[in-house]
């Protein structure tokens, strides 16, 4: 048996008292109606978070969320009720309203059988206490004294430091018992910068499924001081951003948001199975541009957007979503993959247990093509380079997305230029990926930043890619 | 819940303070609240989920001197009340002194709390919630023939209690209550597929709009985007309907809030007493209003909150902010913490037709899409759907485009809010004409 699911036991059903008999009659419970499928979701969370401003640690806070959620599914409709008292009598009366939405009847139960053979693709520990109060606190102070000491025109530093202790179990109607630990870190700075009454900010930042000490190596941390700082700087030479229809080359990493919104989104189960997404029923057609294979990968050992099982208790997997332009597969939970008869994907995130489960991404990237990045961008007359970006936002149906980009070069005769002020770039997802000219070899992941938002609840993802070239995309400057 | 749950909250925040003193700390403030709400969603005619929610959490912070912790959790018991206020402490022992942390002043307190009228529960069961949902997505559904597809109609319904306290002896509760309905319906096929929706959302069940109304709304504006088309790069002006208008409001609240100006980092900063908007603009806050959403008669650090001007005769009369971002700014609260309270900007007086015709050829933005709004620099760029108007009047629908300009700009070349101002949500507006900004297409 794993060490994961044992510490999942321990912390989720020993310590408040849970017996298998208990968890066997609040089962009994959910399937005393017509169920297609049931699932019990115990989740305790330990956060904790720290702020440096103006060069004094501001705010300290430690937070603690528990609790269950009871889930019913009768063909495509969902009962669900949750309770934070991980208690019998609660446990059985959320069973009580969750079951609700089936009809009178009786559905057939397993016995408890632990899953214990899954492997772990990150290490059970707590973060909180990888590092005493003061190392954590002296690197957040170093981060604001290497920020400071890049450049006089360093106004401001604020440094954050999050650290969150994840214990999960998961048991369903076929009686299996998943459980997980999922330590996660992250760090961030952002900095200020003025320079003759002109203001800009820069940001930067990292994070994994890892003990604080990843911030430690190779002055990882210290470096994103160094990128906010530089970032920043940039920004205070930018011009207007042209406005209109250009080549834009995405730099690798970060701007991998773009697959994302772009085709991500789109391509996950619930919105295939009700049609509401511009790919709903087009999986063997040419989506991309041949030169695109993207995958969603939830299995990278230790990354942001990684699960070793996903919230209902599944293996995650390496997912091929498009693969030389040919859109291949959706990314499913258990409900959709069942009504839509395709595969489990382990794409089933919930943000908590009082959320209800649903597809969601984990790492989404593209491989690597063949050319050299700078001849990408050697090979663009008047074009735009990109290679930071903030959020993006896309509407899966009628397939347009945006993603700002916060750092942007002018392209001239194959050379870079001027930064240009942040700008919003929007296309249609379909027709942008379609229109991908050049992939790089220099397929790189992000620092571990990314969260998702979708419905209303939150969860950590990764995103990738290689240099590419879009022939053509709006970019949503000033300058005409 | 009832009266009685209130008192029972009210002891678990003395009990918070007493643990917080116990504990050593000079002063503290704790927080507690519990919702409980049903939310259910028909799609197609059939009952999609029902989710029952039922939230609890308790807050607390700790002041020992200047240096503060602060810890909260899910779980109200008195174990978790005593663990929640050592690991606040535990905290405080490694923050650093801040001059300016502190409860607010104890003169500020509100001293009597008015019942603003914010607590109407719906009485309701999962069964009547789906007819309505089912009255709503019916009525969007057989609108128009356009209409394939359906994302369901939703109503949501919350009960939620409340208490706040400090060890200046203020305590202070009360129940709210929140619900609303909303519908999302799609028309068209393939890649001519257009999404829209419409919502409302009410403290009393009875002044929500009714089933048909949100399912009409949603389908006729989500037909009007079929055949939506992208347009030429051009300078023209812009016309934000009042739905989106609130999110101008919301970066201009934004820009003047505590934090971007103490940190220096908003393009509003040293800009109080001088002229933001033309000299007709007149911007106030209400939070004592009855029914409000957005109401509250203390705010989260107990301090009285008022109606004021924000912005007068085109000039900024005041920032928003709480009592730490005050100290920073050598200034007092402006009651503030947890943010606006009923923001509303006086309209012009035209009607929506009336500002399409003063707006005559440029563009109508009815969705925007992505974060493109920049609190340092007054930068706005985001993606953009909505209309072409020539003339006056509405030619065709228009996607995939952006709008681009700065704020310091976009506030100075409004030309007009309209009287249109019937939308849901906090934030009273009308649709707002903006003189030139730079829509990049094709």
């Amino acid at each position: 048996m794993n060490q994961a699911l044992n510490l999942a036991r321990q912390t989720l059903l020993e310590a408040p008292g849970l017996s298998e008999t208990a968890l066997s009659q609040v089962m009994d419970k959910l399937l005393s109606r017509q169920v297609d499928a049931a699932d019990i979701y115990f989740q305790y969370s330990r956060l904790e978070s720290w702020v440096l401003d103006d060069g004094i640690i501001k705010e300290g806070n430690h937070s603690i969320e528990q609790g269950a959620g009871l889930r019913a599914i009768s063909g495509d409709k969902t009962g669900f009720a949750y309770t934070d008292d991980l208690i019998l009598p609660q446990l059985l009366n959320a069973a009580d309203a969750a079951r609700a939405i089936a009809h009178a009847g009786q559905s057939g139960r397993q016995a408890i059988a632990s899953r214990g053979d899954l492997p772990q693709l990150y290490a059970p520990i707590n973060p909180l206490e990888s590092l005493s109060e003061n190392d954590k606190l002296e690197l957040m102070r170093k981060l604001d004294a290497e920020a400071r000491a890049q450049d006089p025109r360093v106004q401001q530093v604020t440094v954050s430091l999050v650290a969150v202790h994840d214990t999960v179990l998961v048991i369903n109607d076929q009686g299996q018992l998943a459980g997980d630990v999922r330590p996660l870190v992250r760090m961030n700075v952002n900095v200020i910068v003025e320079q003759n009454g002109r203001r800009e900010q820069g940001s930067s930042g990292g994070g994994a499924r890892r003990a604080l000490d990843f911030f430690l190596e190779e002055d990882r941390a210290l470096s994103y001081a160094r990128e906010a700082v530089r970032q920043a700087l940039v920004n205070l030479e930018a011009v207007a951003a042209p406005a209109g229809m250009l080549p834009v080359v995405l730099g690798p990493g970060w701007p991998g948001v773009l697959l994302h919104e772009a085709v991500g989104h789109g391509l996950e189960g619930d919105f295939n199975r009700k049609g509401t997404s511009a790919f709903s029923g087009r999986i063997g057609e040419q989506v991309a541009s041949p030169l695109c294979t993207v995958v969603d990968d939830g299995t990278l050992p230790d990354r942001r957007g990684s699960l070793s099982i996903d919230d209902e208790g599944t293996q995650t997997q390496n997912t091929v979503l498009i693969e030389k332009g040919i859109l291949k597969g959706y990314m499913q939970d258990k409900m959709n993959a069942r009504l839509m008869g395709m595969p489990e994907t382990g794409n089933g995130r919930r943000e908590s247990y009082a959320h209800l489960p649903m597809p969601r991404m984990t790492n989404t990237y593209m491989l690597p093509g063949e050319h050299d990045p700078q001849e990408i961008i050697a090979s663009v007359d008047k074009g735009l380079y990109a290679v930071n970006f903030g959020g993006g936002q896309v509407d899966i149906t009628s397939g347009k997305f945006v993603f700002s980009a916060n750092e942007a070069y002018l392209i001239e005769n194959g050379k870079i230029k001027a930064p240009v002020k942040g700008a919003t770039l929007i296309g249609n997802g379909p027709e942008a990926m379609t229109r991908i000219s050049m992939v790089g070899n220099d397929l790189e992941l992000d620092s571990g930043v990314g969260t998702c938002g979708k419905e209303g609840q939150s969860v950590p993802v990764g995103v990738g890619q290689p240099t590419l070239k879009i022939d053509e995309m709006t970019i949503g400057g000033t300058a005409t | 819940m009832n009266a009685g749950d209130i008192d029972q909250l009210k002891q678990t925040v003395a009990d918070l303070l007493a643990e917080a003193k116990k504990q050593g700390a000079s002063s503290a403030e704790a927080g507690v609240h519990a919702q409980q709400g049903l939310d259910v969603t028909v799609r197609l005619g059939e009952t999609e989920t029902i989710e029952h929610t039922n939230d609890h959490g308790l807050g607390v912070t700790v002041y020992f001197g200047n240096r503060k912790g602060s810890a909260n959790t899910t779980d109200l018991s008195p174990a978790a009340v005593r663990e929640t206020v050592a690991a606040a402490c535990r905290i405080a022992k490694y923050t650093s002194e801040d001059p300016a942390a502190g409860l607010a002043d104890p003169e500020l307190m509100a001293t009597d709390v008015p019942d603003l009228d914010l607590n109407h529960p719906w009485d309701i069961d999962a069964l009547k919630a789906a007819e309505i949902a089912r009255e709503c997505e019916e009525a969007a559904r057989g609108f128009d023939q356009r209409i394939s597809n359906s994302e369901g109609a939703t109503v949501h319904t919350q009960n939620s209690l409340f208490v706040y306290g400090n060890s200046h002896g203020f305590i202070g509760g009360y129940p709210t209550t929140r619900h609303s309905l909303s519908c999302a319906v799609l028309a068209g096929s393939g890649d001519q597929m257009q999404r829209d929706y419409w919502y409302t959302s009410d403290r009393v069940p009875e002044s929500l709009q009714t089933a048909s109304d949100v399912g009409i709304k949603a389908a006729e504006r989500t037909v009007a985007r079929l055949g939506s088309r992208k347009i030429k790069t051009t300078e023209c002006p812009v016309l934000f309907r009042a739905d989106l208008a609130t999110g101008l409001l919301r970066s201009f609240f934004g820009a003047i809030r505590g934090p971007a100006l103490y940190r220096k980092a908003s393009f509003l900063l040293d800009h109080l007493g001088e002229i933001i908007f033309p000299d007709w603009v007149i911007v106030d806050e209400d939070p004592l209003k009855p029914q409000g959403i957005a109401s509250a008669p203390f705010d989260n650090e107990g301090v009285a909150t008022a109606p004021r001007k924000l912005v007068d005769g085109g000039v900024l009369q005041g920032y928003v902010l709480d009592s730490y971002s005050a100290r920073r700014l050598g200034m007092q609260t402006t009651a503030n913490a947890g943010g606006v309270r009923n923001a509303r900007i006086d309209s012009t007086g035209e009607s929506f037709e009336e500002l399409l015709r003063r707006l005559d050829t440029g563009l109508l933005v009815t969705e925007l899409m992505g974060q493109g709004s920049n609190t340092v620099t007054g930068d706005y760029s985001r993606g953009a759907a909505g209309f072409w108007v020539e003339d006056g009047e509405i030619a065709y629908p228009v996607e995939e485009v952006t709008v681009a300009g700065n704020l310091r700009d976009m506030f100075q070349g409004l030309l007009a809010v309209g009287a249109d101002n019937d939308i849901p949500g906090s934030i009273d507006t009308g649709s707002w004409l903006i003189d030139r900004m730079t829509v990049a297409g094709d």
